[in-house]
């Protein structure tokens, strides 16, 4: 009881009571339930492609030891050999034809012996495979994948807080005619799911000639009805006198939009940019459709056209799946407050 | 910055010619104009086209080069011999495809309305470190569905860890993936995993609005917990919880990507669900047919309208409601 007491003490309000218990637990489960995944996804890209085929696997990345020999050019697999006389002695395995392996003593390189495989067990050890990783960047057209991932990111997400804010800057400090309806227009966008209009955004992309161009992916995306939204809203926060003041000095609205406006919007743009930068480095459909060429794959095609294949290189694929999570991971880990503020308020994903 | 102020001048003078044609509060046209020529290019002329589509046959792309066929695209969708048996229909994988879709939607929406509800709940009490465990649940949403799906592709395979955990305990393995009724227990299973988090700070947002007082007064009264739970904190969660059931519904009937890297639709069709199905006609078969994607895509938003539809609805009452109290 003492050390349930003392478990249970909290600072100042008394002791848990077996509600918070529960709460807590609740909490541990939703730890391991959503991290768990990850982290053994993580821990398997370590592994090397003879590691990651074993069964049953381990979390960790082990792999058989090796050890080079006078006298023969490339590394050796390590094994513990169990002698007829019980004892045991680790061997280095020259070649294996049937049950039997010729094998030999690191120590005495000059004396080989045959030994049935069923006397040897395999010498572990903990290694990360980093060349999952490096090879990536060598062996396929992986960077031409990144690239386009990171281009299409990027020109996407520059464009979209330009449009946007010009929009959400014209629809918070002009009256105009018509300005409502298109207010209304852009809102009503958000209703119509982009998997329902996908057969004529194709037409449209084709008719443009930008099918197989990563233009064809980053025009349709930079007009988001949630980015003009959001931007208008805090635009109307900002005072009007201070565009009278500035139009009192001759600016012309231009240099208004970009010079009082902008500045000041910052917050929301820089909310936006987190957003567009996760949907663009996410999107997949519309990828999927107008990006048919291999050359023009962005990494999450590349991911789905590389699991598909008959004979799945794991290693490689899981690799390649790391490092399409990093960035987002990344961006969430020092930027989760202003993106989970931002849903709450803007009720968006 | 340099660069950026060199590219915003370069653009000033256009804007002042507009200014002088235009005048001044005209001029916002000119600023929406960007914006309002993607949307038109690629949301509301293929919204017109879709309808063009839709009652044309043939395998052109251009809409003017099509046969018109009126409704025979959609009688080839619905069209069954015998409505009480499915494999009868002509095109049995789109009945197929709107069943699943249907019977995914009604088990993934309530299980995420509730474990969803549930989290904000825990969430809401007074817990040490709020921001990380809120950040726990959050972060799949932000993974890409291809990741996603990927990452229990991995962890379900044959050779997987669910299957060494069996294998460990001397129990049979079970292909996960390929065994109809758990492929689609995983799909239901990991669309949840995914967005939850998104549900869960939605609900999280509408819990610290509720005002303290009220559970003050509740307990100056002594109301039991489970009382000032559905007495307090449910009715006043109300408006949350439709936006919440709506939007989960609206993502439901939707769902593509994560399913499509994690099972392909299969076994069989048996997690084929209907965007699905829009793709595949549309783009992946030997023969595009445009036409009958574009009646399936109506179909599915009629199906949507309705959704939304039933939310205007739901919200309304809900306000009423509150307004009665």
């Amino acid at each position: 009881m003492r050390i349930l007491d003392f478990l249970l003490r909290t600072r100042g309000r008394g002791r848990l009571h077996w509600t918070d218990v529960l709460s807590y637990g609740y909490l541990f489960l939703g730890l391991v339930v959503m991290f768990a995944p990850v982290l053994w996804l993580l821990m398997s890209s370590f592994k090397s492609e003879a590691a990651i085929g074993q069964f049953p696997p381990t979390f960790l990345p082990y792999q058989q030891k090796t050890v080079s020999v006078a006298g023969q050019n490339k590394p050796l697999p390590l094994f513990t050999v169990t002698q007829d006389d019980g004892t045991t002695r680790q061997m280095a395995q020259i070649s294996r034809i049937g049950i039997m392996a010729t094998m030999v003593d690191p120590a005495v390189p000059e004396q080989t012996v045959q030994v049935n495989i069923q006397q040897r067990q395999p010498v572990n050890e903990l290694r990360f495979a980093w060349n999952n990783y490096s090879d990536l960047f060598g062996k396929f057209t992986f960077s031409k994948y990144l690239w386009n991932s990171v281009f299409i990111t990027v020109a996407a997400t520059l464009l979209t807080l330009l449009f946007n804010s010009m929009a959400a800057f014209a629809l918070s400090k002009y009256k105009f005619k018509g300005q409502k309806a298109v207010f209304l227009l852009i809102i009503a966008t958000l209703m119509i799911p982009p998997t329902i209009i996908l057969v004529p955004v194709f037409l449209v992309i084709n008719q443009a000639g930008l099918l197989n161009s990563l233009w064809g992916v980053i025009l349709p995306a930079v007009a988001t009805p949630t980015g003009v939204f959001l931007l208008r809203q805090y635009m109307l926060t900002i005072p009007d006198e201070l565009l009278e003041a500035a139009r009192m000095d001759h600016a012309s609205e231009w240099r208004i939009y970009w010079r009082i406006v902008l500045p000041l919007s910052a917050p929301a743009l820089a909310v936006l940019a987190i957003f567009s930068v996760m949907w663009r480095w996410n999107d997949f459909l519309l990828p999927l459709i107008v990006l048919s060429r291999n050359e023009f794959f962005t990494l999450q095609l590349a991911l789905n056209s590389f699991q598909g294949e008959l004979n799945t290189q794991w290693h490689y694929l899981l690799a390649m799946t790391v490092i399409t999570l990093l960035p987002v991971t990344l961006v969430f880990a020092f930027l989760q407050r202003y993106i989970t503020t931002g849903i709450a308020s803007a009720g968006v994903k | 910055m340099k660069f950026l102020s060199f590219f915003f001048d370069l653009l000033e003078p256009f804007f002042r010619l507009g200014q002088r044609w235009l005048g001044l509060q005209r001029l916002g046209w000119l600023f929406v104009a960007p914006n309002m020529v993607v949307f038109g290019l690629f949301c509301f002329l293929p919204i017109a086209i879709n309808f063009i589509y839709a009652g044309t046959g043939g395998v052109q792309l251009m809409p003017l080069q099509r046969p018109y066929t009126g409704a025979e695209n959609f009688q080839i969708l619905f069209e069954c011999s015998n409505y009480l048996d499915l494999s009868s229909c002509r095109k049995d994988v789109f009945w197929r495809a709107i069943f699943n879709t249907l019977k995914f939607s009604v088990m993934q929406v309530s299980l995420m309305v509730l474990f969803s509800l549930l989290t904000a709940l825990v969430l809401n009490r007074k817990i040490i470190g709020r921001g990380f465990w809120r950040g726990v649940f959050f972060y799949p949403v932000l993974l890409s569905p291809v990741v996603v799906a990927l990452i229990w592709k991995w962890l379900l395979q044959n050779q997987g860890v669910f299957n060494a955990g069996l294998a460990a305990m001397n129990w049979p393995t079970v292909e996960w993936l390929t065994d109809a009724v758990w492929a689609f227990f995983w799909t239901v299973f990991v669309s949840i995993w995914s967005h939850m988090g998104f549900y869960t700070l939605i609900l999280l947002a509408g819990l610290q609005a509720i005002p303290r007082d009220l559970y003050e007064a509740a307990e100056m009264d002594r109301a039991s917990p489970w009382r000032t739970l559905t007495r307090i904190t449910l009715p006043l969660l109300m408006p949350n919880l439709v936006v919440v059931l709506v939007l989960a519904a609206i993502r439901a009937v939707q769902i593509f990507d994560e399913v499509f890297v994690l099972t392909g639709g299969g076994p069989g069709s048996a997690t084929t669900f209907i965007v699905q199905f829009i793709y595949q006609t549309g783009f992946a078969e030997q023969i595009h047919l445009y036409g009958l994607a574009a009646a399936a895509s109506l179909a599915l938003a009629g199906f949507l309208v309705l959704l939304t539809l039933v939310q205007l609805r739901l919200s309304r009452a809900s306000e009423l409601g509150q307004k009665g109290r």
